[in-house]
């Protein structure tokens, strides 16, 4: 029998990564009485995307940079779909963000004159290994922060339309937990592996965005009628092949250029944005000149070993790759491959509608990282500056609010943890196991959703035929019971990404036009048209996906107010 | 995309086992450490870097170009020494030091 604890907090962070340590971190030192809770489900030192480390801050205002070039960048780059007030309160904090990691012991590296190094415009250089441990350890630093490693939340509890708590359980033990909250910050990270990857076999987690992030807070959120925005602006990454590791650093650091197999730079041809950007080597190799390479035969041989290096505090996949294969990059170009589509705010506009301030549209709930949308290209430092912007209208709001719920909590959690229970049971001959069931999302989602398969190609016809098929496999999903406490785990993230694919196939549908070509193809409408240059935004009403559009947000600040 | 545990050199602190994130690193019955799903390791290292006993094996799949080679890390103060052995090579140490900015 799962035992099951209850817990009371002020502010319950689900996710510690980038975003929620820093919201934990903002919010304990402003109110050192605040009862703060972190539940993570793996541990915080090594979770999220920055467990391996990252080797530069891509998003920093540079001498002779404004908040507002880095605002008019973004809106460049992301062809205008992006909220103005959230880059810009965002990017006005990358500076501050960066001097308190450095603060907190992140190693930047600096000039003669003491001045950080940048690499380009926005980007400046540091050794990011431990970025992790770093933020974990200042976060032990507050007695009022607790952290449950370990545990996996999945649902909200509202009471009257407000969010009041969530539910979740222990990875590792028969434990089930329901938390009360007087506010909740989701920074569960964004959603991979709803497509089949690149390497679909013995190698399927290698890939860029971890795997381990699974769209549980975005689904969560689509669960509890929160409004969700652009999920049809998905994220191809141009990585290296096999590996899936950044390319960035060769293409900054070392000054590769991007060639096509018959040794032509053909950058001009499809433009410089990241969507450009993917799309130009896609559509080489689908015109019969791939594969495509960053040109780094003939680096130094200090470049060389820098890029090692380099690679080691972020991607050590890579830099074992070349000593393997024999193949280093002095000698040979490094081939690249697009990735499968990921939903990611942190690099694209896809999340939580949430205002200015980082409330979401249900009330006690805040979003911060790659889970918010409206604001791409947040990098490190974007993540960081939202859970500080987020934790501050918490501790704004909280100072309103009069009193708590009055509802009898036990009595809302209730049914959820009767939920784990009944799932954790023997299984009695089901003909499918959570990992058919993955494997049957994914396949799915590649042909008919825009995947690698089809070159990010889909029309009308293809997505309704996902949409079907995604919900038929949501209702098996329905029936999945679980051995162990990670087969639970499992079944609830597929039930997640199940959830985050109703939602982007709705979305997909909706946008009928190709605005960002290395992203998604929509073969009905292979041009942008100026009419869908609006967010398309959607929420779950009584069972169904209700999709509509808003106009774009410009001047000043955003409110919720319909 | 994975790891190699060698249950002889394990001593069973655990730590691998605290960091990993995706919980795919779990004890036996002698508290050793196992891999749960092999195909699931993202690959990030974070088990290396915790190992004080060098029981932990980083290595390429093979549908991604893996070739028998193997990467360990030994971590001394600041400096962070990766050793790649390969079948047939001599051993390639790169060292790392924590105090200096990646150049790119």
């Amino acid at each position: 029998m799962m035992k099951q604890q209850y817990l009371t907090c002020d502010l319950l962070i689900i996710g510690g990564g980038t975003a929620g340590c820093y919201a934990a971190i903002t919010a304990a030192r402003r109110s050192p009485e605040l009862q703060i809770l972190i539940a993570e489900k793996a541990n915080i030192k090594r979770s999220g995307c920055l467990a391996a480390g990252v080797n530069a801050l891509n998003a920093y205002i540079t001498e002779g940079q404004t908040v507002q070039d880095y605002l008019e960048f973004v809106r460049w780059d992301a062809e205008g779909i992006i909220r103005d007030d959230l880059v810009r309160t965002m990017a006005e904090r990358f500076n501050e963000a960066t001097a308190d990691l450095e603060q907190m012991g992140l190693v930047i590296q600096k000039d003669e004159r003491g001045r950080y190094v940048s690499r380009g415009k926005q980007n400046i250089k540091i050794n990011g290994e431990n970025i992790k441990p770093i933020l974990a350890a200042q976060v032990r630093r507050y007695g009022n922060v607790r952290v449950l490693n370990h545990l996996n939340m999945t649902q909200l509890l509202l009471d009257a339309g407000r969010v009041v708590g969530a539910a979740g359980f222990s990875v590792l033990e028969e434990q089930a937990y329901a938390i009360s909250a007087r506010a909740v910050l989701i920074a569960t990270g964004g959603a991979a592996g709803l497509y089949r990857p690149n390497n679909p076999g013995f190698s399927r987690h290698k890939m860029w965005y971890p795997p381990f992030n699974t769209g549980a807070g975005y689904a969560m959120g689509i669960r509890a009628g929160a409004e969700m925005t652009s999920f049809e602006m998905r994220f191809v990454a141009q990585r290296c092949k096999d590996t899936i590791a950044p390319t960035g650093t060769i293409a900054l650091g070392a000054g590769a250029r991007e060639v096509n197999a018959l040794g032509e730079v053909f950058e001009q041809r499809y433009g410089l944005s990241t969507s450009g950007r993917a799309y130009g080597a896609s559509n080489e190799a689908r015109e019969g000149r791939g594969p495509c390479y960053l040109r780094t035969e003939g680096i130094s041989a200090q470049q060389e070993e820098d890029l090692l290096k380099a690679y080691l505090n972020m991607a050590p996949a890579q830099t074992l790759k070349w000593i393997e294969s024999g193949s280093l990059p002095s000698r040979q170009n490094v081939e690249v491959e697009g990735t499968e589509p990921y939903i990611v705010g942190g690099h694209t506009a896809s999340g939580f509608w949430v205002d200015t301030r980082r409330r979401t549209t249900v009330p006690g709930l805040y979003a911060a990282g790659d889970v918010s949308g409206g604001a791409p290209k947040k990098f490190v430092t974007g993540a960081l500056a939202e859970g500080a912007i987020a934790a501050e209208a918490v501790l704004d709001d909280l100072g309103e609010q009069s009193d708590g719920s009055q509802a009898d909590f036990r009595a809302l959690a209730q049914p959820v943890l009767e939920e784990y229970q009944s799932r954790l049971a023997a299984k009695s001959g089901e003909a499918f196991d959570v990992f058919a069931l993955e494997e049957a999302m994914q396949k799915v989602m590649d042909e008919y959703a825009g995947g690698i398969r089809t070159g990010y190609r889909y029309n009308a016809n293809q997505l309704s035929l996902a949409r079907s098929q995604i919900a038929s496999l949501a209702a098996l999903a329905e029936t999945l019971r679980a051995e162990d406490m990670d087969e639970l785990v499992h079944i609830y993230e597929l039930t997640d990404r199940l959830t985050v694919c109703q939602t982007l196939i709705a979305h997909l549908l909706e946008r009928r036009e190709t605005r960002w070509p290395g992203f998604a193809i929509h073969t009905d409408y292979p041009a942008p048209r100026a009419e869908e240059e609006r967010y398309v935004n959607s929420r779950l009403v009584d069972g169904q996906i209700r999709v509509f559009r808003r106009e774009l947000v410009k001047e000043g600040a955003y409110e919720h107010t319909d | 995309m994975s790891i190699r545990i060698d249950r002889e050199a394990c001593v069973g602190c655990g730590l691998c086992r605290e960091v990993c994130p995706g919980n795919l690193i779990r004890a036996d019955a002698q508290g050793r450490a196992y891999l749960k799903r092999p195909e699931e390791c993202w690959g990030c290292a974070s088990c290396l870097k915790e190992c004080a006993h060098g029981a932990i094996y980083y290595y390429l799949g093979a549908d991604i170009g893996g070739r028998g080679g193997l990467m360990q890390v030994r971590s001394a103060g600041d400096l962070t020494h990766w050793v790649i052995t390969r079948p047939g090579e001599p051993p390639v140490t790169i060292t790392v030091d924590r105090r200096s900015a990646n150049k790119y």
